[in-house]
């Protein structure tokens, strides 16, 4: 086995040495009945160039080639190519936690940089070295305002990221946080009479999405001054973070929960991605995740150090914020590559262009529908209503190559016919008209054409 | 004595302010295409939300960043340098091909809400990796979606919770050993169980009869480490899961230290219920600095109503999807479907070794731990004489009659071209040495390993202070930690 730096020799002196006959010898302990006296069931043995073969086979069975108008929480925007180069050194790639700061600084001045950008991009404080993601991110944000306000119930958006409700309804189940929901109006954006009639002295936090699901920009400050007159704290999610080129940050919020996907982190088929909390500082010690920070060593040196780790599973057990370890470092070092690479003036050029390019999209679209939400200002999402079922658009559209906008029938019925499209500068002008051409061309003119062939079949099989 | 330190010797490094001390106006890394659609006025599309002012955000070119961070991760220690024995880390070599084919097109940018019919490449990987995972554990079932091990935790915590729920006893507290990590009982809280210390006995195990007399119809279930964090197999574990089974009760295995059982065992077969793994450490997916982790959850069949959603299903064409309609599902633990970049590293791991390399594996991570006891046994104190599986732990029992305490060893090792063990862990051994050496090391490696710590062991004996300044080679020397704590510095903020 090619990984394994023994030879046969080896493993003889060293069984000697031990003084035992054979390695079966060291499993004794496990009682008899439960030792597995057979092969495992899984793939034989591969070389590696049939490994790669294999992956490159599902690559080409995954949309590899495709043009695609979907956002929705995961963003398609360009990767610098330093930021492979830097972390697929070894040093980073294959450290651990830095809890021994005298041979990890390169990882904890990284992450105080991360920590530094995070606060600079979203007007907070402090930020965290990284959390799962966006959806655990904002869930674990509530559990902060839950503890920091004695109060226990939670009042969210219905604009926020479907799926981040319902990872929150799975956190909150047996924290005994009861979850309401605030609805949204005409513009795409919440409904703040609703706010005011359902916010109560129990109400712990108001969670929003600033770009909302719909991509619309929340009147943060209007949503700010109702949670914080009824003493309720603001957590609000982000999950476009790009949009902070161009877009104030909600800087009336008490908590940020961002995902930073968008800053130079593959779409990867929904994962790894790179969740973050920001807060004030009056609030750190509530806060969950590690957190780094600076110090000097005995000679009066500058270095940087895991810090206030009493608030971790490591110290407090099960009176830690949260039970979180592993975060998500390495991906944490890919956007922190990418905020340094578009620094001050490259983060808002983008953002720009992922601007027009979605204004000119919405535009050309809305000649085959109706844009909703258009009376508050958007970032590079908007919501398109046809006629047509966008399924039907999508079917015809996805036989050229392209990756409609994404149906929201599922999570908003109420919209009817409306699909969520993205564009990002990547989305070029070409593609954009040709998907505008195919929408407008309804099923019945539609010349039908030979589906894509389905790729090469599985090669490996399981043996059960 | 003068120590002979034969791994490492000093060489220069690069000195390297923050990013921020290196950014002047006007620098720039980054080049955008000249934008193909019309120019937008931001200021009238956005109103009062457009932003003016990036703060003090950097300026730099792209030189200066590829210095930047090489120079910072030559600060760093890692695996690829050198022997990373932290117990209950597993530590082990990071195969590169992992890191290729995660990288191939459709696989790294395949988009979560892309039509399933072009998705059937990222679903295969997925069904495939549950199979080998399903195999290799003896479990019914399984969910990839949780993010790491922590999350595992919490996911199998909740299936238990939504199992008993059903059966009509939500049941109030889960038993956690003394020798248990820190997730198991901040999870459990997560899930508002109460926590209930399980002691363990002289030999390193649960105490049998404490169990016993613990084990009621409040009890949820047990969270074991298996081997344990001493790194001792429970050799009671049938017994384990009777005395739990009988009284309608889950076992639940912390799956941290599955590096000594793969294809050797499989807790499916020893009466586990629910379990997670940590693709990050027994599947080699690399640990990044701290992540991204992966912790799929294997369960039992009892369990499967429960699992997050969407699980995966093969549909009635013969094309893979994702099933949505779970009513008794715990529901969603994160968005999308897990850390799918993990996931294919794992499974390439997986189809490196096949059956045969993975036992080798296995058994070769257990004769590296034995090696290293045998090695410094007499030279540090054993507290547990039970035999030993992927990792040992000693006790600077010797060494604290002359004031230095594990930590300090510890930082010593660094000296010698090592990364110190798991200190102070399990908290059941005072003053505990964890060493886990996986089967990544050779015989060399770990002769130096030995040579080291029996070295320190000496110094500890003729010049202890060399042991308590220790390191003297780094860059900076230990870090006050008490400081740093009390007026946080957790951001740069420019000179005013």
């Amino acid at each position: 086995m090619r990984y394994l730096p023994k030879s046969p020799a080896d493993r003889q002196a060293m069984l000697k040495a031990v003084g035992i006959g054979s390695v079966d010898d060291l499993f004794a302990p496990i009682p008899a009945e439960y030792r597995l006296s057979r092969d495992l069931h899984i793939p034989r043995q591969m070389a590696e160039s049939e490994i790669v073969d294999y992956f490159r086979q599902r690559s080409r069975e995954n949309g590899e080639g495709y043009t695609s108008f979907l956002g929705a929480g995961v963003y398609s925007h360009y990767r610098p190519v330093i930021i492979d180069s830097l972390i697929s050194r070894g040093e980073f790639l294959t450290a651990y936690t830095p809890y021994q700061a005298e041979i990890s600084q390169g990882t904890l001045q990284s992450i105080f940089e991360f920590q530094t950008m995070i606060c600079e991009l979203t007007g907070m404080e402090v930020a965290n070295a990284s959390m799962y993601d966006g959806s655990t991110a904002a869930a674990e944000a509530v559990m902060m305002a839950v503890r920091l306000t004695g109060r226990r119930s939670v009042l969210v958006a219905r604009s926020l990221h479907p799926e981040y409700r319902e990872v929150l309804a799975t956190y909150a189940t047996h924290q005994g946080m009861p979850l309401s929901v605030a609805g949204f109006v005409e513009n795409g954006r919440l409904n703040l009479a609703e706010l005011e009639k359902s916010i109560t002295p129990q109400t712990a936090c108001v969670l929003i999405q600033s770009p909302n699901f719909f991509g619309t920009i929340e009147d943060v400050a209007a949503v700010a001054g109702i949670a914080h007159k009824n003493g309720a704290m603001l957590v609000v999610s982000i999950a476009e973070a790009v949009s902070l080129g161009i877009v104030e940050p909600p800087r009336e919020a008490d908590v940020i929960a961002m995902e930073a996907q968008s800053f130079g982190v593959p779409q990867g088929f929904g994962g790894p991605h790179c969740g973050v909390i920001a807060t004030r500082e009056k609030y750190v010690r509530q806060m969950p995740g590690r957190l780094a920070g600076q110090t000097v060593d005995k000679q009066g040196r500058r270095g940087f150090v895991l810090t206030l780790a009493t608030r971790e599973q490591h110290i407090r057990r099960e009176k830690a914020t949260s039970n979180i370890c592993t975060n998500q470092a390495l991906v944490a070092l890919m956007v922190n590559i990418f905020m340094t690479v578009y620094g001050k003036v490259g983060l808002k050029e983008l953002a720009k262009q992922n601007l027009a390019k979605a204004a000119y999209a919405a535009g050309q679209l809305a000649k085959h529908g109706k844009l909703l939400f258009s009376g508050a200002p958007r970032f590079n999402e908007f919501v398109l209503q046809t006629s047509e079922d966008p399924q039907e658009i999508n079917r015809r559209l996805l036989r050229h190559k392209i990756i409609g906008g994404l149906p929201l029938k599922k999570f908003y019925p109420e919209l009817g016919n409306a699909a969520l499209w993205c564009c990002t500068e990547l989305t070029t002008r070409a593609a954009i008209d040709e998907a505008v051409k195919l929408v407008g061309k309804t099923g019945a003119s539609e010349v039908k054409e030979e589906k894509p062939k389905a790729g090469a079949e599985v090669a490996v099989e399981v043996v059960r | 004595m003068k120590p002979v330190i034969r791994k490492a010797s000093l060489h220069v490094n690069q000195n390297e302010g923050l990013i921020f001390e290196k950014s002047s106006e006007g620098k720039a890394a980054w080049k955008l295409p000249p934008l193909d659609v019309p120019e937008v006025d931001p200021s009238s599309l956005l109103g009062s939300a457009e932003r003016k002012s990036l703060g003090n955000m950097p300026e730099v070119s792209e030189i200066e960043i590829i210095r930047h961070f090489t120079r910072l991760s030559t600060w760093n220690y890692a695996i690829d340098l050198g022997m990373y024995p932290l117990g209950s880390c597993t530590m082990k070599y990071n195969p590169r091909v992992n890191e290729a084919v995660a990288r191939v097109e459709g696989i790294a940018n395949g988009h979560p809400y892309q039509p399933e019919e072009i998705s059937q490449g990222a679903l295969q990987i997925l069904k495939t990796l549950s199979e080998c995972l399903i195999e290799i554990t003896g479990m019914d079932s399984i969910t990839l979606q949780p993010a790491a091990g922590a999350h595992g935790e919490m996911t199998g915590l909740l299936m238990v919770r939504a199992y008993h729920h059903a059966q009509g006893r939500p049941r109030k507290k889960v038993l956690i050993p003394d020798s248990a990590h820190g997730t198991n009982p901040a999870t459990a809280a997560m899930v508002d169980y109460a926590v209930e210390n399980l002691k363990s006995d002289s030999r390193g195990m649960v105490d049998i009869g404490a169990l016993e007399a613990q084990m009621s119809e409040d009890v949820a279930a047990l969270m074991l480490t298996n081997p344990n964090t001493l790194g001792i197999f429970e050799q009671q574990i049938h017994k384990i899961a009777d005395i739990l089974h009988a009284k309608g009760g889950l076992l639940y295995m912390d799956g941290a230290n599955m590096n000594a059982l793969v294809g050797k065992v499989r807790p499916g077969d020893f009466g586990v219920d629910v379990m997670h793994l940590n693709l990050h450490k027994t599947f080699s997916t690399p640990h990044g600095g701290g992540g991204p982790g992966s912790g799929p959850v294997a369960i039992k069949k009892k369990l499967e109503p429960f699992l997050p959603k969407p699980v995966l299903t093969a549909k009635a064409d013969g094309t893979l999807g994702f099933n949505y309609d779970r009513p008794q599902s715990v529901g969603r633990v994160r968005a999308f479907y897990g850390n799918f970049g993990m996931f294919v590293r794992a499974l390439a791991y997986i189809q490196a070794n096949g059956p045969d390399g993975l036992r080798q594996t296995t058994e070769d991570a257990v004769l590296n731990a034995n090696y290293i006891r045998k090695g410094l046994e007499g030279a540090y104190d054993l507290p547990y004489s039970t035999p030993t599986m992927h990792e040992v732990v000693f006790s600077d029992k010797l060494q604290a009659k002359k004031g230095v305490r594990t930590m300090d060893i510890a930082k010593r090792l660094i000296d010698y071209g090592f990364h110190p063990y798991t200190t102070a862990f399990p908290l059941i051994v005072p003053g505990a040495l964890m060493i886990e050496p996986t089967e990544s090391e050779s015989k060399e490696e770990m002769d130096l390993f030995i040579e080291a710590m029996k070295s320190i062991a000496e110094e500890v004996e003729e010049n202890p202070q060399t042991v308590l300044d220790a390191p003297h080679s780094t860059r900076v020397s230990r870090l006050d930690e008490t400081a740093a704590a009390r007026k946080p510095v957790l951001r740069w903020k420019p000179a005013s």
